[in-house]
């Protein structure tokens, strides 16, 4: 990665490309009414669920430069958490959320302890693998669907009230995570805990030596990204009324490196971009041919060759080619 | 030999490490005492920064202790090191290059200044941080480059930055590993200077090629050659020994 | 659980563990010297396969299929690395990851579109068909035993090439010290592309070999992919000998764990719900093995020294 400075956002339009993107994605409701609105409101829920995932992943990648491939692992537990309780019949989300993001914190710590240990590319590999492994004990549990998932009876309700089950209070229920969860990891990227996280990516050597006990540091930071992986999950689960294991497959969690990287890694607002991107694009290239996939696969590659800052760091250097004329 | 210190800063006691069949320290023992500056000398491959990183925890001795203000120190992690009062710059330059001169010494102030899991509050705006931070700076003469990013000072400044880092960690003992290497002679020499003022403040361990530096800074001058000290004692009486005339410095004092 | 199934599934254990190791070997070879993450390997495992099904089509010769996919794998890997990776090696890890899952989405579509997206399936040669009585009562295909035979075989192979010859000293070296062997004036390019194309062959072989027992599909490569990594994780990324063991013990430990799990839990909890959780503890065997290698050995079994 060049060297450029990404440790905290410059200060000015800093400011506008997050709001313009809070904005879009609060009036784009009123949009789809002209349109297609279910298909529409659908597709923007997807986009704004994974954008929660692909901020988790830009926090610990982009600021703490843990490559976790095993990302789609927390979504899964997020989604089957709701799926299982809502197999027998407990669907209130005061008792549901709570577990699906105890449960990710678990995971994340135990499986963190044992990857946090061992160094970069061990880690992609590491994270790759425990990630496999909750895939495929998804797939063996039976009595929930195995390998081909199961429905949801029924969206989340609060204290007994079916608050979601509205397209549209879904819609806004989905996106008021995402505002928090962004306001909660720029929060932390820019405080104490933030700085020690980034200066472990920059120098672990050095971090040590002042004091600082890196590892316990980077296994809070992947807990929390991995809460807000099963946030993203549980909240899919009630947007698709679905659950399966296909959801935490490794495919997935490659997915979500690539939105991290479309929207320019280590910027936060960068990843909703590339969650949008991704989808978007997934869904267009899908609509020209069901062979999209040998579109996309080049494309990354072309991507990964020429246009290093992601899709935002592109449109930013052709804009100032543009403006200096 | 060094005779026995009492309540020295540093002692290290017989300590050994050897990769494989290779002896890279061989039963060095050396005390420190509070304000001394104790300079190591000895040519390439004698194992100097060997004897550093186990000092300072990234490398661990095969035999021997180490006691910082009398506790033994030989089996903590290098953050607990740094807790107990050890500081130390490296060889080969190690700052924060995404962070600025001051955010480079504002991490190491806040590591002994409160808890650093607050996850809320911007950590680049705590005046205390950032005024102890430029305080550190102002003594390496680095204040007016405060702002700029570490990668982007030049490599005297990332000298003196490390300096300043040691700095705020308001040491007990600071560790020193060549920290003249590849500056330029000005630049030396403002080091130099900037040495001379911290002197007496802290014990520092000193481990240099410039001998200028050697001979202007410090109090006493262990040589260590082969992984083991060769001769010890004040620098006029290392100097004269016709031991060490002969296996390293003769050409080097011309 | 009888003994016969016993011996049975521990010589398919140790099958399993030499096809990993074959993916392995060329996996931790290629990030030993060039530091270059691959996730495409597992494609070019199923192109193999694939390749021979194609070519064996068109011969009706096991023999000449296995050569000829081979040789078409060693082109199309080739060709991979003259056109992509080598423009990655000197990129950052994440870097290498997101292209090569570029590689293996464009690849996986590729098959389908070329060869269909239905499992196709590559006889057994007539010579190795049919069954062997290993003891009284106890019989084995013929084929799985010319797998086990063949990996060991190749694996002898690497060990006097890596150990004995002079591109296998620069291989030893660059695995530990690859900027002295740069500065040695050694053609890194050409090392890497002698190197790249022998792991590219390895899994292709892989792939042919296990052909006429596994159904060749799309995707076949990505599970294998990710086992494989497991195995030179926990064997240490950069040794062969490492990436050895840890295969025949992954092999044997999923093997036997899928096959006895149930039986074994039986006797600490009734049937049924032995029955449900019994799978589930089998797929998870490997990755707690890992997780407990890498606890108390963080750098694997087999450390390559400098890294």
């Amino acid at each position: 990665m060049s060297l450029s400075v990404t440790a905290l956002p410059r200060a000015r339009n800093y400011e506008a490309l997050p709001i313009a993107i809070f904005l879009v994605l609060a009036l784009a409701p009123l949009a789809a009414s002209f349109g297609a609105e279910t298909y529409l409101l659908g597709l923007f829920t997807r986009v704004m669920i994974y954008g929660i995932a692909a901020l988790a992943l830009d926090f610990i990648c982009g600021y703490g430069g843990l490559v976790s491939f095993g990302h789609a692992a927390f979504v899964g537990i997020g989604a089957y958490t709701a799926g299982i309780f809502s197999a027998h019949g407990i669907t209130d989300m005061a008792i549901t959320l709570p577990v699906a993001l105890i449960v990710s914190a678990l995971f994340a710590w135990l499986t963190g302890t044992v990857c946090l240990r061992t160094k970069s590319v061990y880690f992609i590999m590491i994270t790759l693998a425990f990630g496999q492994m909750i895939y495929f004990v998804a797939g063996s549990l039976s009595p929930y669907g195995g390998d081909d998932g199961m429905t949801l009876k029924l969206r989340s309700t609060l204290f007994g009230f079916p608050v979601l089950q509205n397209d549209r209070a879904l819609y806004y229920a989905v996106l008021a995570f995402l505002l928090v969860s962004y306001l909660l990891l720029r929060a932390i990227v820019s405080s104490r805990f933030g700085r020690v996280f980034r200066g472990a990516r920059d120098n672990p050597t050095r971090m040590a030596t002042i004091g600082y006990d890196v590892f316990r540091y980077q296994r809070v930071a992947y807990v929390i990204a991995g809460c807000l992986g099963g946030l993203a999950g549980f909240l899919l689960a009630n947007a698709t009324e679905f659950v399966s294991p296909s959801f935490m497959s490794w495919q997935r969690s490659g997915e979500l490196i690539i939105m991290v990287l479309f929207g320019g890694i280590g910027t936060l607002h960068g990843a909703i971009v590339g969650a949008a991107a991704f989808l978007l694009l997934e869904d267009m290239l899908g609509g020209i041919t069901e062979n999209w996939k040998l579109i996309f696969g080049p494309m990354l590659v072309l991507i990964v060759l020429f246009a290093r800052g992601g899709l935002l760091g592109l449109a930013q250097s052709v804009w100032e080619r543009l403006r200096r004329g | 030999m060094a005779e026995p210190v009492p309540n020295p800063v540093l002692r290290i006691e017989n300590l050994r490490k050897n990769f494989g069949g290779l002896v890279v320290t061989d039963g060095v023992s050396l005390d420190i005492k509070a304000g001394e500056l104790h300079a190591v000398i000895g040519p390439n491959g004698a194992g100097k920064t060997t004897l550093i990183n186990q000092i300072s925890g990234t490398l661990e001795p095969s035999a021997g202790a180490i006691y910082l203000n009398g506790e033994d120190i030989t089996a903590l992690p290098p953050n607990k090191r740094a807790e107990l009062g050890l500081a130390r710059s490296f060889q080969i330059t190690s700052v924060l290059p995404r962070f600025s001169a001051l955010e480079n010494v504002a991490l190491a102030v806040q590591a002994r200044s409160g808890s650093s899991y607050q996850f809320i509050g911007r950590a680049d705006r705590e005046s205390a941080l950032n005024d102890a931070a430029m305080e550190a700076l102002t003594e390496v003469s680095l204040d007016a480059r405060a702002d700029v990013l570490a990668a982007h000072l030049s490599h005297g400044e990332k000298r003196a930055l490390e300096l300043a880092i040691a700095l705020a960690m308001q040491p007990k003992l600071l560790l020193l590993d060549e920290p003249m290497a590849g500056t330029g002679p000005e630049e030396s020499e403002r080091l130099i200077v900037v040495l001379q003022k911290l002197k007496g403040r802290f014990a520092m361990m000193l481990v240099e090629h410039d001998m200028n530096a050697v001979f202007a800074l410090a109090d006493r001058i262990s040589v260590l050659t082969y992984g083991r000290i060769l001769a010890s004692g004040p620098p006029a009486q290392v100097r004269a020994d016709p031991a060490v005339m002969t296996a390293y410095l003769g050409e080097e004092l011309e | 659980m009888s003994f016969t199934l016993l011996i049975v599934q521990t010589l398919n254990g140790l099958q399993f563990g030499v096809l990993l190791f074959l993916i392995a070997a060329g996996l931790t070879l290629v990030f030993g010297v060039m530091d270059f993450i691959n996730l495409a390997h597992g494609v070019q495992y199923m192109l193999g396969a694939y390749l021979a099904v194609m070519f064996y089509a068109l011969t009706g010769n096991f023999l000449i299929a296995l050569i000829a996919a081979l040789a078409a794998a060693l082109l199309l890997g080739l060709l991979l690395e003259f056109t992509v990776f080598r423009h990655l090696y000197d990129r950052d890890h994440l870097e290498q990851v997101i292209a090569t899952f570029g590689i293996i989405l464009f690849l996986n579509q590729g098959v389908k579109v070329v060869w269909g997206a239905a499992p196709l399936s590559l006889p057994i040669p007539d010579m190795f068909s049919g069954t062997i009585v290993l003891s009284p009562g106890i019989l084995y295909p013929v084929w799985r035993l010319m797998i086990i035979g063949s990996g060991l075989a190749v694996a002898l192979l690497l060990y006097l090439l890596v150990s004995r010859t002079r591109v296998g000293m620069l291989v030893r070296a660059g695995a530990t010290h690859a900027r002295i062997v740069s500065a040695l004036g050694v053609d890194i390019r050409r090392l890497f592309m002698i190197v790249f194309g022998f792991g590219t062959m390895l899994a292709a072989f892989a792939g042919v070999m296990i052909a006429p027992i596994l159904s060749v599909e799309p995707g076949m490569g990505d599970s294998v992919l990710i086992l494989a990594f497991v195995v030179i994780v926990i064997g240490g990324i950069g040794s062969m000998r490492g990436a050895f063991i840890a295969a025949l013990l992954i092999g044997l430990v999923d093997t036997l764990g899928r096959s006895f799990a149930i039986d074994i839990l039986r006797l600490v909890m009734p049937p049924s719900p032995a029955r449900t959780v019994g799978p589930a503890i089998a797929s998870m065997l490997i990755y707690v093995l890992m997780a407990l290698v890498l606890y108390f050995r963080p750098a694997g079994l087999f450390p390559a020294k400098g890294r």
